[in-house]
């Protein structure tokens, strides 16, 4: 692989990784992104999903995200979500709690327009279990 | 004059509270290193959501349909406030510099007829404002029994703001805090959060795109609609930040002045125990002399 892309994952608590990668993909509102170094300047939010971080030589680092924003400059990749859980940490027991609580969200939303975001977030959840 | 027993008592007394403020005061270091560490660690996020609402929002102010949430909902009539202070006290006047503030603003938005109510973070900030503007509070947080203030609890507070803010409970939302510049100065502050307090684009620092334009997914709008809770609840978190490290600096200090003073104190009764001790010494020669003189 040609150039790097140096990586930084931030939550509101602290930065949680800043390196050197080769490739991350990031689960995008409008589909999967892989993103290599010298891609083109993006901004774009993110659905709830895994960010894969692979480095070469290394084995491929999977994380959960809980929603969030990423942003590409020249300068680099980064994203910022607010709840990051390594895959390997996320049992089905937590997934099975994130999807009740997206369930709630449903039920309890006031406005068509929350309930339509509450219900979209419940379906990538589900989609994710599916896929696990 | 005090008997030598009850000299030495409170000598004794004094020195006792003395270890406990000087306890006090180094936990509270400990603490306040602690916070600020955590302030530190929470910058980088806070950052880079500054920078790129400050570049969505550029855009969007002035525009018909620019969120209600970046501009306000065009009424001016109620206003939240969201005082946040600490759970405890014994740190000078933390909580009480950041209640005077929000109670200037409360006779202010009273006199001009407007209508408030009050979110209440933190025990002493509702304690300090129920005696006056009881009625006016809605709703009170509380962390008592949280060791340190994480994101979940920000979002929490941010969750309810934006419920009532949904609602039509309010128009304008104002969060008050502490900032935190030193240990010895910690500055009550107050930040509008609704509508958002948006940096100017031209102050950041912007990302060089190499002559490259962004491209949005799925449009600036949409990002913004989605970034803009998200921006509440990082501004609350980082408000609950600075507070925490601000009233840790304030009862360092607090209870340095306590230490010293309590020092000056035991100093100051250990003369005076010491001249009643020897007064009473020749006291008692005196009458044994003139008891042997007598004779």
């Amino acid at each position: 692989m040609a150039e790097k892309l140096s990586f930084d994952l931030v939550s509101p608590e602290r930065l949680l990784i800043s390196e050197q990668v080769d490739l991350v993909t990031v689960p995008g509102t409008e589909g999967d992104m892989g993103i290599m170094g010298g891609h083109a300047p993006v901004m774009s939010t993110l659905r709830p999903g895994v960010i894969g971080v692979e480095t070469e030589g290394q084995p491929e680092r999977r994380y959960f995200v809980r929603g969030g924003f990423v942003e590409v400059t020249p300068a680099g990749l980064t994203v910022l979500a607010e709840h990051t859980v390594p895959l390997a940490e996320l049992d089905s027991a937590a997934l099975e709690r994130e999807i009740s609580n997206a369930e709630e969200d449903v039920a309890d939303a006031k406005t068509d327009e929350r309930r339509q975001i509450a219900q979209e977030k419940l379906d990538h959840l589900k989609a994710l279990r599916q896929a696990l | 004059m005090a008997s030598l027993k009850d000299l030495r008592n409170r000598i004794a007394s004094v020195r006792s509270t003395q270890k406990i403020t000087k306890a006090m005061q180094m936990v509270a270091a400990a603490k306040l290193r602690r916070a600020q560490e955590a302030a530190e660690a929470a910058r980088p996020y806070a950052e880079r959501m500054d920078r790129v609402l400050a570049n969505l929002s550029a855009g969007m102010i002035g525009q018909p349909e620019a969120p209600a949430l970046l501009v306000g909902n065009g009424r001016d009539d109620v206003h939240l406030l969201v005082v946040a202070t600490a759970d405890r006290g014994l740190c000078g006047g933390f909580n009480a510099s950041i209640a005077r503030l929000a109670r200037e603003e409360i006779a202010r938005l009273t006199a001009q007829g407007k209508t408030v109510k009050i979110l209440a973070v933190g025990r002493k900030g509702r304690d300090a404002l129920r005696r006056m503007h009881g009625e006016k509070i809605v709703k009170t947080f509380e962390f008592s029994g949280v060791r340190s203030i994480g994101f979940v609890n920000a979002e929490e507070i941010a969750a309810t703001v934006l419920d009532m803010f949904e609602a039509g409970e309010f128009d304008v939302c104002t969060l008050f805090y502490s900032r935190f510049q030193s240990v010895v100065s910690q500055i009550p502050t107050k930040q509008s959060l609704i509508p958002a307090a948006v940096g100017n684009p031209d102050d950041q620092p912007e990302a060089d795109l190499g002559g490259a334009i962004y491209e949005y997914e799925p449009n600036e709008e949409e990002i913004l609609r989605d970034l803009l809770p998200r921006n509440l609840a990082v501004q609350v978190f980082r408000a609950l930040l600075e507070n925490a490290a601000s009233e840790q600096g304030a009862r360092m200090s607090a209870m340095d002045n306590a230490t010293r003073n309590a020092g000056e104190m035991i100093d100051k009764l250990t003369i005076t125990y010491n001249r009643t001790r020897q007064a009473q010494i020749t006291k008692e020669l005196i009458e044994i002399i003139s008891g042997a003189e007598a004779l």
